[in-house]
């Protein structure tokens, strides 16, 4: 049986930040900033980060998928929320995943994703790579134009693959072209040119080299490289000086999405599968204090394609010139949010604890008496034909559709985003639940009757202690997501 | 058998504060304002009060807990006092307390109290506040305007109304109460405001403007109770007696199951139904004289009018239109200005509604007294949320009526 990926998804935030406003706004200190000031960026909402971003990602990768045979997640970022609390397990939760699961978390490093897809591909085990970043960046930096928000999942394991590693190699080298110490909150980066020069060009073509001498294959016959440099024209350099050819080099999707940290190799590589064809070689390399390289063949099974594809979300974006908001959300500008935003938003540990499966795997009940499906799962059963105890199971709502009942756009209550839209909705098979909603556009506001779908995010940060709490909140769903 | 509560108690007397934002009053001092009044009204001393009953809801923003606080600024010596807490139904569960014991021959003479101090916030609205470490887990950071906001939506949607046209009646509503609360000197509000001004104002919560809610106000209220018998002896004349106290809340039907959809008030219909029958009424729309009913947002007081089944379900546009709520209207409702212009000092709005009735029947509302000799009157009151509340409902009117 071949070793190699299962499935792949991504998920990239609807909205788009507009560089041409970024430059524009900047241009009075640094004019050179106009040479960037082309096409888009994703941008994460304020209520997502890189756990809940690999959610989603994870759930594009695992439509269809048997989750109970996940031996493993590997969630890798180098944004993760949590410093000491482990972010693959609230992934692990979010994901209704059994807890004999491995979780764990890879980080530090530019090439956390394409290291834990190695260990993932060795350690045997059906296991799932998700990686994720929303790398903070200072305004006016070049940083803030390059990088992007984003997430890509593997499912990594034997059997029916739709791509099979035909083999890896790595470099480990100390090599700082950026870092981000203990408490610092941006990267601090050198010059392009030397990290282009004495980096790029000559750590990753070594690695690329060995892993063709190692695995035998010529260099000529690769069909995609995805090389998520995002410096112009430093993915084709390498790609010659390695023996690759030229109309292999991937679009490293600087122009609408941008870097999306650890994430982006995956990223890559999964919109490279999404197009690929049955012989298919696709190579992978990413950079960061060494190099990764990874080489996978496309089976007959490639044309197995998620429900929703990369190219699809990739062209779904919002564009957003509004870069006063952008700056405001990512705490960039310090914004008069008024006295209703001081509320203390203090968890209850215990209380998260006893509250988990409700919160994080949006776990409701489902009555054994009269079938009433509940949110959240009661000791008593609501339908008042029934009021039978004790009498529900688990029910997970999460990848419930549901339908709009009522709904409002609040501008009194306090939002990072305002207005802040909520309402009920009811689902199909039972149940419903008054919830927030997200991602919701105001050129197209929600209405009575629309499909609903259930999405995990952050529902309110703690700032003096420094917690996030996750649930789940509703967003109109397309046709394809019914 | 249960009886009902029908003409077995009388209201000895009444007094409420001018209601607003009173800046340089504390709760004590609105409490002492409101309690003066209804003192002298009932023409009693202090000490021939039994027990009282002490309403009030956002109490961390003013006085604190426990029914201490009442005892301690009207000086009730050492008198059982009893605090309520039940969102905004809070005064009329002070009323409910007191009447009650009154008819239990617990006590004879019973003192129901409200109070709110709701302008030390620093903003405009109701105090944003935790609401219970679980709910804060999961429940949307919702506004009161956002959830009464979404009765529009769903009842747009069932009755296929054009969004104008509830609009349209939304406003007329809140043009009809400022209309009353500018003859009404202890109003919050007692500007007139136009259409125009109320369909163009700023939108609070879709599709809520500016004047599609209440004041948040300050202020207190007070009624004592007692038997008609004492009431008489005490030389009281034309009687006002309780005709109905009813209560209904939320199972978590309407949050949890699919049987309710979002455009009425289940809780509403249930309280009314019962009330109507413990008043002995049976066509509402002809015997009840005056309604002074929750309008915190003008969309509530439209539904709720159906919900007490005076409009029939989806007319109440027509009806609101046709002018059959107004102050010269066939059933006035909210003619002392309603919590939209009289304002909503939480604790102490359902005294005032039965405060109002009080004034009404005994021809004392200086120029806002309707004619048309009243002799019922109910009142009403929601807290929490459409879809998890506490309705409460109080009918009135003249002895034997």
């Amino acid at each position: 049986m071949d070793t190699g990926l299962l499935a792949y998804g991504a998920y990239l935030p609807v909205r788009r930040l507009d560089r041409a406003a970024v430059a524009q706004t900047h241009a009075w200190f640094n004019p050179g900033l106009k040479g960037l000031g082309r096409g888009t960026r994703t941008i994460a909402n304020w209520d997502e980060d890189a756990v809940t971003m690999s959610v989603a990602a994870a759930r594009n990768c695992l439509e269809g998928q048997e989750r109970d045979a996940l031996g493993a997640v590997w969630l890798a970022s180098t944004s993760l929320p949590f410093r000491d609390r482990q972010n693959a397990g609230i992934v692990g939760d979010a994901l209704s995943l059994k807890s004999d699961a491995m979780t764990l978390d890879v980080a530090s490093s530019q090439r956390a994703g394409t290291t834990a897809l190695m260990a993932a591909l060795k350690g045997g085990a059906q296991a799932l790579v998700v990686a994720a970043d929303r790398r903070a960046a200072k305004a006016g930096s070049p940083q803030e134009m390059t990088y992007g928000d984003g997430a890509a999942a593997l499912l990594v394991g034997k059997g029916d693959v739709v791509a099979r590693l035909v083999g890896s190699h790595t470099e480990a080298v100390d090599f700082v072209d950026h870092y981000r110490g203990e408490d610092g909150e941006f990267d601090y980066a050198w010059e392009e040119r030397w990290v282009r020069d004495e980096g790029h060009m000559k750590i990753t073509p070594r690695a690329i080299k060995a892993l063709l001498e190692s695995t035998g294959v010529d260099g000529a016959s690769i069909s995609q490289f995805c090389y998520p440099a995002a410096a112009r024209g430093v993915a084709a350099k390498v790609a010659k000086a390695a023996g690759l050819p030229d109309g292999a080099v991937a679009d490293n999707l600087q122009g609408n999405i941008g870097e999306t940290g650890a994430a982006h190799p995956l990223l890559m590589l999964a919109l490279a599968l999404e197009s690929a064809k049955p012989g298919d070689r696709i190579l992978v390399a990413s950079f960061g204090q060494g190099c990764d390289a990874l080489l996978f063949e496309a089976t007959d099974a490639i044309t197995n394609r998620p429900a929703i594809g990369i190219a699809s979300q990739i062209e779904k974006g919002r564009t957003d010139a509004n870069y006063a908001r952008f700056m405001t959300l990512n705490g960039m500008m310090t914004v008069e949010h008024g006295i209703r935003a001081e509320l203390d938003k203090a968890t209850a540990l215990s209380n998260h604890w006893r509250s988990k499966d409700m919160t994080q795997r949006m776990m409701g009940g489902h009555c054994e008496a009269c079938g009433t499906n509940q949110f959240p799962k009661s000791r008593i059963c609501v339908n008042p034909e029934c009021g039978a105890v004790d009498t529900q199971r688990d029910e997970g709502f999460s990848d419930k559709i549901g339908k709009l009942n009522s709904f409002t756009a609040d501008r009194l209550t306090y939002s990072p985003d305002p207005p802040a839209y909520y309402g009920m909705v009811q689902f199909d098979s039972g149940g419903r639940l008054m919830c927030d909603f997200t991602d919701i556009d105001a050129e197209h506001p929600p209405e009575v009757g629309m499909a609903m779908r259930m999405v995990f995010r952050v529902k309110d940060y703690d700032t003096k202690r420094g917690f996030r709490r996750y649930f789940w909140k509703a967003m109109p769903a397309t046709q394809e997501e019914i | 058998m249960a009886t009902g509560i029908r003409d077995k108690v009388a209201i000895l007397g009444m007094g409420c504060s001018r209601f607003g934002e009173r800046w340089d009053d504390s709760a004590d001092d609105l409490m002492v304002e409101a309690f003066v009044e209804a003192l002298a009204d009932a023409g009693i001393d202090k000490s021939q009060i039994d027990a009282a009953w002490f309403g009030t809801g956002i109490e961390e923003q003013h006085v604190g807990k426990s029914s201490v606080p009442l005892a301690m600024a009207l000086r009730l010596q050492n008198i059982p006092v009893t605090r309520v807490e039940n969102y905004c139904a809070s005064g009329t569960e002070a009323f409910r307390g007191a009447v009650y014991a009154v008819a239990s021959g617990a006590c004879d003479i019973a003192l129901a109290q409200g109070v709110e101090k709701l302008k030390d916030t620093g903003y405009g609205g109701l105090p944003q506040r935790s609401r219970g470490t679980t709910n804060d887990l999961y429940w949307p950071n919702a506004s009161a305007p956002g959830s009464f906001a979404q009765l529009a939506s769903a009842y747009r949607a069932k009755h296929d109304i054009n969004p104008d046209d509830l609009k349209r009646a939304m406003a007329h509503i809140s043009v009809k109460s400022h209309d009353n609360g500018s003859r009404n000197p202890k109003a919050h509000l007692q500007k007139k405001i136009t259409m125009d001004q109320v369909i163009n104002a700023p939108i609070i919560a879709e599709p809520l403007g500016l004047f599609d809610c209440c004041g948040v106000s300050d202020g207190s209220a007070a009624a004592i109770v007692t038997t008609p018998e004492i009431a008489k002896a005490l030389g009281k004349k034309d009687l006002i007696t309780v005709k109905a106290l009813q209560l209904a809340v939320s199972s978590g039907s309407e949050a949890g199951h699919n049987s309710w959809d979002g455009s009425y008030f289940q809780t509403t219909r249930a309280a009314a139904a019962r009330a109507y029958k413990e008043a002995d009424i049976d066509k509402p729309r002809d015997q009840v004289s005056l309604f002074e009913v929750h309008d915190c947002f003008s969309v509530t007081e439209l539904v709720t009018m159906e919900d007490l089944f005076i409009s029939p379900e989806g007319g109440a546009i027509k009806d609101i239109m046709d002018g059959f709520y107004d102050a010269d209207g066939k059933v006035p409702c909210q003619i002392d200005g309603g919590l939209k212009c009289f304002g909503h000092p939480i604790g102490a709005s359902g005294l005032r509604m039965i405060y109002e009735m009080y004034l009404q029947m005994q021809g004392r509302a200086g120029e806002r007294q309707r004619q048309e000799d009243p002799s019922i009157g109910m009142t009403h009151n929601l807290g929490g949320f459409p879809h998890q509340n506490v309705c409460s409902i109080t009918i009135v009117g003249r002895e034997g009526a």
